[in-house]
């Protein structure tokens, strides 16, 4: 491959930019966020020559390692600076760069009006960097460190506005909870170099077919938990609700579209080990079909527009965890999944963005309604969305997400039956929440007031927040059916996660789209004839109880708090007084004991001369005594 | 006679000038105390070097008398300073220096 | 070896002698006495030299601590105040008893000691004194010593700096030089005429009279007494002679001058000729 020394600039030049832009201060205040969207579409440049170049070789030969040197070298460790060059990275590298790119461009217009700007775009690049840095890594350890540096910027984005404490907490909230997960993968990779003694992708994957059972799901359940830190799975979920404090671009892009998959791509390049670990492979389908219908509940009771679609990128990736948990059948479709979601995930949540523009920052879906007609160009970008995630054909989630439903019900025993049904029921839920959504911000009858105190003047926005809207509106209806095209994107993979054989469901494949696409329609038209037709009451109603959890994210916070914080505080609380009682009284009366020992020998310094030559030859007295008695 | 005497008297003279420095208030006269001390130093250094008929004693008796000059210069200059300021020689009026 | 017989004497008479002189450095009021005591103390020590075979010590001690240290002592205490007594009511508590006491376990120690311990025979200085006992020393010193006396050397000439620094006062103002003064002088006489000092010098003490002494003021042509012309110093300690009873002491005198009294007129021209002359010109 002749451009493969291109690999490290991917990296460089958003780092150079953020770099710039950081270290320039308020003098690249002016021109600092084109300084961003220049090294964002540079990147996406780079990516693209790749590509090219990538796609003129045959198949067999589509994997490349471009190493820089040695990195480090501790003992028989030996870990380089090297990037691998393969279709999976490629896919990422140009999903990153390509929605990157555009939702850099989004935010010059959405974030006019914040001095902080040229920040936000710094943290944007170094964002962009590191997640190409993750994702082009040729070994754990340098995943590692793009997986810290997604965090870092993950973290400094959702804090952006720190002067509002929620928000702090919650950038705090993610870390923490990332921090967890991170310790999976630094486990991980313990045990890796315990077994194999090197961390690049080649040797561990290589080697996973000679491991023993136990030690491959060892490793595979630690990778399952960094997954499901970063990716914001069961049961380290807790935070993505939160993190919809940032800047909404920072949600689009961050918190739907690229970070958060990290985990699915971290468990699909690791197949080796799962498919080594039968165990490890089954705890990941049933962490992606728990977090699948978690999120799809949740995301029904959310008013709040962003929170909701939170919701529904916990499911969504939990749908992309449930296919990389199935094998070699579903790698391709996880993979896929990822790709369309991140195109119609980041234009919703580029939509609510232009909505909350438009509503001078309100998320409450039920002050919402009617909004179609003000804002044609989001209405019609989000319903292609809408349509998309619902897995509507042709859409682009049809293709995707269809394919992950039929390869759940492959298999033997009550597994097919289990998964299946539960991605089954998924997309019906999902069908409801996402319609809901759609119809209280745009259908029905407007619940915002027009005139008077707290009025609103829904504007469309400007143009360049609608191009990127409506560019990935244009990905949302054709990217799915563009890749399948026989078979392109399964095959385009295939280098790396191998062939998959053609299993048969245990349900007949039309019967499965047929009941997929009832339950979608019936989902849609439920939430059509609640919120569409019937008036949405602008206070939530009381409800029953399980609405009433859903409304709380099924009471992920106090169960956190519960399992993990309550007894840390009690151990802490118990080590603290015996600190207090125990060690520092001890401490406390030698100290005291010593100062009135002090006080007492004060009296003997009186400052008296005549008093201390007294002293003086009373000592020696005595040492002349002494002698004098034991001379004789 | 016994030459010993000389080291009897030695040691009176010497436990009267200790005596007189924690005794007296007056630096004078405590200064005068020590002098005494050390002439009766010089006294057994003298006798000491008769009984082992070596002069190294008296020689250190001269090197007493020096420093003893020395600090002579030193201390009364001292006192002379510190009645300049207080109006006052005695050495129990110098007691800012304890705890 | 064993002292002759006329060392013995000498021991006999000076020892008790200067252990009660010793005691009176202890208990002594006034510290001029005690100065006396010691200087008797060292003198005869002195002489112990001499007998103990150390003529060259002896005069070193003469001249040493009798003359230079002992009279550095007497100037200090003259400085100090040699009037005042020593009070020896104790003040520190338990400090007499204390230093009794400790006194008193030294000299056992000491006494002790010398007393028990068993010495060689005395071997006498002939040997080491062959060529003079200058010379015998000189030779030790300058050999065995020689570095010895040299640092003793640089702690002299830094003891005589330290004196130097130590009494040093640092000027505060300019220098008063003897113009400044003088004008000084003349300035107050017409800026204050109550607390004027005459020009010229001041009358000495006694003069006119009935008798001479420091402490009597002098009289005036009219007979008044002239407080000024008694020292300062003891007007301050308040040892001058009243007036009131000098003049009382001498009515008989001043009355019996003071009516036809015209050499007293001319007689007071001649001590504050120029103060009135110049006070008339003031006025």
């Amino acid at each position: 491959m002749q451009t493969l020394g291109l690999a490290p600039w991917l990296v460089g030049l958003p780092l150079a930019g953020a770099a710039v832009l950081l270290l320039g201060g308020r003098r690249t205040d002016r021109w600092g966020h084109w300084l961003g969207v220049l090294a964002s579409t540079a990147a996406f440049a780079v990516g693209l020559v790749l590509l090219a170049d990538v796609l003129r070789l045959p198949a067999d030969e589509r994997v490349a390692v471009h190493s820089l040197g040695t990195w480090l070298e501790v003992g028989t460790l030996q870990v380089d600076a090297a990037f691998r060059v393969d279709p999976l990275s490629l896919t990422f590298v140009l999903l990153v760069t390509f929605v990157g790119t555009l939702i850099h461009l989004y935010s010059v217009a959405y974030m006019a009006h914040d001095v902080d700007r040229r920040r936000f775009f710094a943290y944007l690049n170094l964002f962009v960097a590191a997640m190409l840095l993750l994702v082009l890594a040729d070994s754990y350890l340098l995943l590692f460190v793009g997986w810290e540096g997604v965090g870092v910027a993950s973290f400094l984005l959702i804090g952006f506005w720190d002067h509002r404490r929620e928000n702090a907490v919650a950038g705090k909230k993610a870390f923490v909870m990332n921090r967890v997960g991170d310790m999976g993968l630094i486990v991980a990779m313990m045990l890796m170099l315990w077994q194999v003694g090197s961390l690049s992708f080649g040797d561990v994957l290589g080697a996973a077919g000679g491991m023993s059972t136990g030690v491959a799901t060892a490793i595979g359940l630690m990778l399952l938990l960094a997954a499901c830190g970063k990716s914001a799975q069961f049961p380290l979920q807790a935070w993505l609700g939160d993190a919809m404090a940032g800047p909404t671009p920072v949600s689009a892009l961050i918190h739907a579209a690229t970070m958060v998959t990290a985990g699915v791509y971290l468990l699909v390049r690791s197949a080796p080990v799962l498919e080594a670990a039968p165990t490890a492979q089954l705890v990941v389908a049933v962490v992606g079909a728990v977090t699948l219908l978690f999120g799809a509940v949740v995301g029904c009771a959310k008013d709040d527009i962003k929170k909701a679609l939170a919701a529904s990128t916990m499911s969504q990736i939990g749908y992309m965890m449930l296919a990389a948990g199935l094998g070699p059948i579903g790698y391709a479709f996880a993979i896929f999944h990822l790709v369309t979601h991140g195109f119609f995930k980041a234009g919703l949540f580029l939509g609510a963005g232009s909505v909350m523009h438009a509503m001078d920052d309100s998320v409450d879906m039920r002050r919402f309604g009617g909004l179609g007609r003000a804002l044609p160009v989001t209405a019609v970008t989000m319903g292609l969305g809408w349509l998309a995630i619902l897995g509507v054909p042709p859409f682009s989630g049809y293709w995707s997400k269809d394919k992950i439903i039929e390869a759940a019900f492959v298999g033997e025993g009550w597994r097919p039956w289990v998964f299946g049904t539960v991605a089954l029921v998924g997309a019906g839920i999902t069908a409801f929440y996402m319609s809901r959504l759609f119809f209280m911000t745009f259908a029905g009858r407007r619940r915002w007031e027009s005139e008077g105190e707290g009025a609103r003047h829904p504007h469309e926005a400007p143009f360049l927040m609608r191009l990127p809207m409506i560019v990935l509106a244009v990905g949302s209806v054709a990217l799915g059916g563009l890749l399948t095209l026989g078979g392109g994107f399964t095959t385009w993979l295939e280098p790396v996660v191998g062939h998959a054989e053609h299993h048969d469901p245990v349900l007949p494949v039309w019967l499965i789209i047929t009941l997929t696409l009832v339950l979608v329609v019936l989902g849609a038209a439920l939430a059509f004839r609640l919120y569409a037709v019937q008036q949405v009451p602008v206070e939530p109603p009381a409800s029953n109880a399980l609405v009433r959890a859903a409304r709380r994210d099924l009471y992920q916070d106090p169960v956190n708090e519960t399992l993990a914080m309550l007894p840390g505080q009690v151990a802490t609380r118990t080590l603290v007084y015996a600190d207090r009682t125990v060690v520092d009284s001890a401490f406390l009366r030698l100290a005291s004991g010593v100062r009135r020992a002090g006080d007492g020998l004060r009296r003997s310094q009186n400052g008296y001369v005549r008093s201390y030559a007294a002293t003086t030859l009373g000592g020696l007295l005595v040492v002349a005594a002494v002698v004098w008695a034991l001379a004789y | 006679m016994p030459i010993t005497n000389y080291l009897v008297l030695a040691g009176i003279l010497f436990a009267i000038g200790a005596t007189t420095v924690m005794l007296r208030r007056n630096a004078i006269v405590v200064f005068m105390g020590v002098e005494l001390m050390l002439n009766a130093t010089n006294l057994a250094f003298v006798t000491f070097a008769r009984i082992h008929g070596d002069l190294t004693g008296q020689v250190l008796a001269f090197f007493v008398m020096v420093v003893a000059a020395a600090e002579v210069v030193v201390g009364l200059a001292i006192i002379v300073t510190i009645f300049r300021t207080r109006r006052s020689a005695s050495v129990d009026d110098v007691n800012l220096l304890k705890g | 070896m064993t002292t002759s017989g006329g060392e013995a004497a000498l021991f006999a008479v000076l020892a008790p002698l200067m252990v009660i002189a010793a005691l009176g450095l202890l208990f002594a009021r006034r510290a001029v006495h005690a100065a006396i005591c010691v200087v008797f103390v060292m003198v005869s020590l002195a002489i112990l030299y001499v007998a103990n075979e150390a003529p060259f010590l002896g005069i070193v001690q003469v001249v040493v601590y009798t003359g230079a240290v002992m009279m550095l002592f007497l100037f200090v205490l003259m400085l100090v105040g040699v009037d005042a007594a020593d009070s020896l009511t104790e003040t520190i508590r338990g400090q007499r008893w204390i230093g009794v006491l400790l006194g008193a376990g030294l000299l056992a120690v000491l006494l002790g000691v010398i007393t028990r311990a068993t010495f060689p025979p005395a071997v006498g200085l002939e040997a080491a004194n062959a060529a003079t006992n200058p010379e015998g020393l000189a030779a030790v010193l300058f050999g065995d010593y020689v570095l010895a006396m040299e640092v003793v050397g640089v702690l002299l000439v830094t003891a005589a700096l330290a004196g130097l620094v130590l009494t040093h006062r640092r000027r505060l103002g300019p220098r008063r030089t003897q113009r400044l003064q003088a004008r000084e002088r003349v300035a107050q006489m017409a800026v204050d005429p109550a607390r004027r000092r005459p020009l010229t010098p001041l009358p000495a003490p006694g003069v006119y009279a009935q008798n001479n002494a420091m402490d009597t003021p002098a009289l005036g042509p009219d007979g008044q007494p002239l407080e000024h012309s008694v020292p300062r110093v003891l007007r301050i300690r308040g040892q001058r002679r009243s007036p009131v009873a000098v003049l009382g002491a001498q009515e008989t005198l001043v009355q019996r001058i003071a009516p036809e009294d015209v050499p007293a007129e001319g007689a007071r021209e001649v001590p504050g000729a120029g103060a009135d002359s110049t006070e008339g010109e003031t006025r």
